[in-house]
């Protein structure tokens, strides 16, 4: 292995990672936002929104990340509705997560019990209330265990959008693979940036998994 | 000629051409989900082994597997290892294993899940009314566990299907490549083929992972009871 050839592209590898992380930021926070929407939608069993949710969370899980992202960037392009890779990016990994956090979130508003709400509603709380004090609390802290592991699996998911040309860690991977011929010297200096960035946020989500565990109340 | 774009797919085998590089997609997903399905009980089954040694190499295994994005697994099989072995492998064997290896991995964590949220008094109840170990696993341990794990992996099969899109980045041809390659024929004739042949495509994915996700769906109510 070519160490100076691997310590010359660490910069290289600095600046890639940063718009891995940027874009998997920006994309995890717009899914908790669509997610946390949708599954109050579907909790609170809105007419005619859940039915379009519904339909949503079905597209959105059964296809592909790879395949939204070509067509967002390619084929609607050709319609005139011409978007930057960042923002199909962004649009697709939002389009992808959102429907995941909403499960998430949807089962800890599921993990709610009967008797919890009820109780609520008996000493008077009204509708807002119950949900502010009551149902959210105890339904975040449930569902924080799936929401982080999502957030893991949209970081991942971001080494995808190198195909719509964006520079993320697996773009400069592939250019220097393509330039240089350094195949090995490349990925190994891919597989160390993915581990520095996820090694740690999979730790700590272990950890408050462990924290949470006892989240469920009157149950 | 935005409304006759449409016809881009339906034009000389078109169609037929995209749902031909969707079932190499298809076969690749079928291949690893048959070794999956066996390695993954093992490995499961392993992962609750009395020996802490074996459990702390399953889990590594495990977590190594997951860490690291699929692919970048697809990078290093196809690309790496085979420039150190001094060996070649065609783009659809790697995938076929990595995806082996990623499945065998997470149908492993799935087993492990099944086998572990059994509560102990069955097994004890089992032995209780003097079944041999073999028959508490016969016919308690593996009927429940079966129940729990059967929907979580159909639903792993669904994951499987849809991650094998990503093969075409390292040079497969399948249904994306195909898609290319009629729009680029299409180009001149048909500006919008792109939109229409994507469109296609995401729905393809949709039409085969939706009726294996409501199945997992329906047999998790079903078995909840």
């Amino acid at each position: 292995m070519d160490f100076n050839f691997m310590s010359a592209s660490i910069p290289l590898y600095i600046k890639a990672a940063k718009m891995t992380l940027d874009l998997a930021v920006w994309g995890i926070l717009s899914s908790l936002i669509i997610g946390f929407i949708c599954a109050l939608i579907g909790y609170y069993k809105i007419k005619i929104l859940d039915k379009i949710v519904r339909i949503y969370i079905e597209l959105s899980r059964n296809t592909p990340l790879l395949i939204q992202l070509f067509f967002l960037y390619y084929g609607l392009a050709k319609l005139g509705i011409k978007l930057e890779a960042y923002t199909c990016a962004i649009l697709g990994l939002a389009f992808l997560g959102g429907s995941y956090m909403s499960e998430a979130f949807r089962a800890g508003l599921e993990a709610v019990s009967k008797i919890q709400i009820e109780s609520g509603l008996s000493i008077g709380l009204t509708r807002w209330q119950l949900t502010r004090y009551i149902i959210l609390p105890q339904a975040f802290a449930v569902a924080v265990p799936a929401l982080g592991a999502n957030a893991i699996f949209l970081l991942k998911e971001t080494s995808v959008v190198s195909a719509i040309a964006l520079a993320d860690l697996m773009f400069v991977a592939k250019d220097l693979i393509g330039m240089y011929y350094k195949t090995t010297e490349a990925l190994v200096l891919l597989v160390l940036a993915y581990l520095i960035l996820l090694l740690p946020i999979s730790i700590f989500l272990t950890y408050i998994e462990r924290r949470v565990r006892h989240a469920g109340v009157g149950n | 000629m935005q409304a006759w774009g449409i016809s881009v797919l339906f034009e000389g085998q078109n169609l037929f051409r995209l749902v031909d590089g969707l079932s190499v997609s298809i076969r690749i997903a079928a291949v690893s989900i048959a070794f999956s399905a066996v390695f993954g009980i093992l490995l499961g089954v392993l992962m609750t082994s009395r020996y802490r040694l074996i459990r702390y190499i399953c889990r590594f295994y495990l977590e190594a597997i997951r860490i690291i994005p699929t692919l970048v697994w697809l990078f290093l099989f196809y690309f790496s290892l085979t420039k150190i072995l001094h060996f070649h492998l065609s783009a659809e064997f790697a995938s076929d294993i990595v995806f082996s290896l990623w499945g065998t991995a997470e149908m492993g964590d799935l087993v492990r899940g099944a086998i572990t949220s059994m509560p102990k008094h069955q097994m004890d109840s089992g032995f209780a009314i003097g079944l041999t170990k073999l028959q508490v696993y016969r016919y308690i341990v593996i009927p429940q566990a079966l129940r729990r794990l059967i929907p979580s992996a159909i639903n792993l099969a669904t994951r499987m299907i849809k991650t094998t899109s990503l093969v075409v980045l390292i040079g497969v041809v399948e249904v994306l490549k195909v898609g290319q390659q009629i729009i680029e024929v299409s180009i001149l004739k048909t500006p919008t083929a792109s939109f229409w042949v994507y469109g296609c495509i995401f729905f393809l994915y949709f039409i085969i992972c939706y009726p294996v996700s409501l199945f997992s769906k329906k047999l998790e109510t079903k078995w909840q009871q």
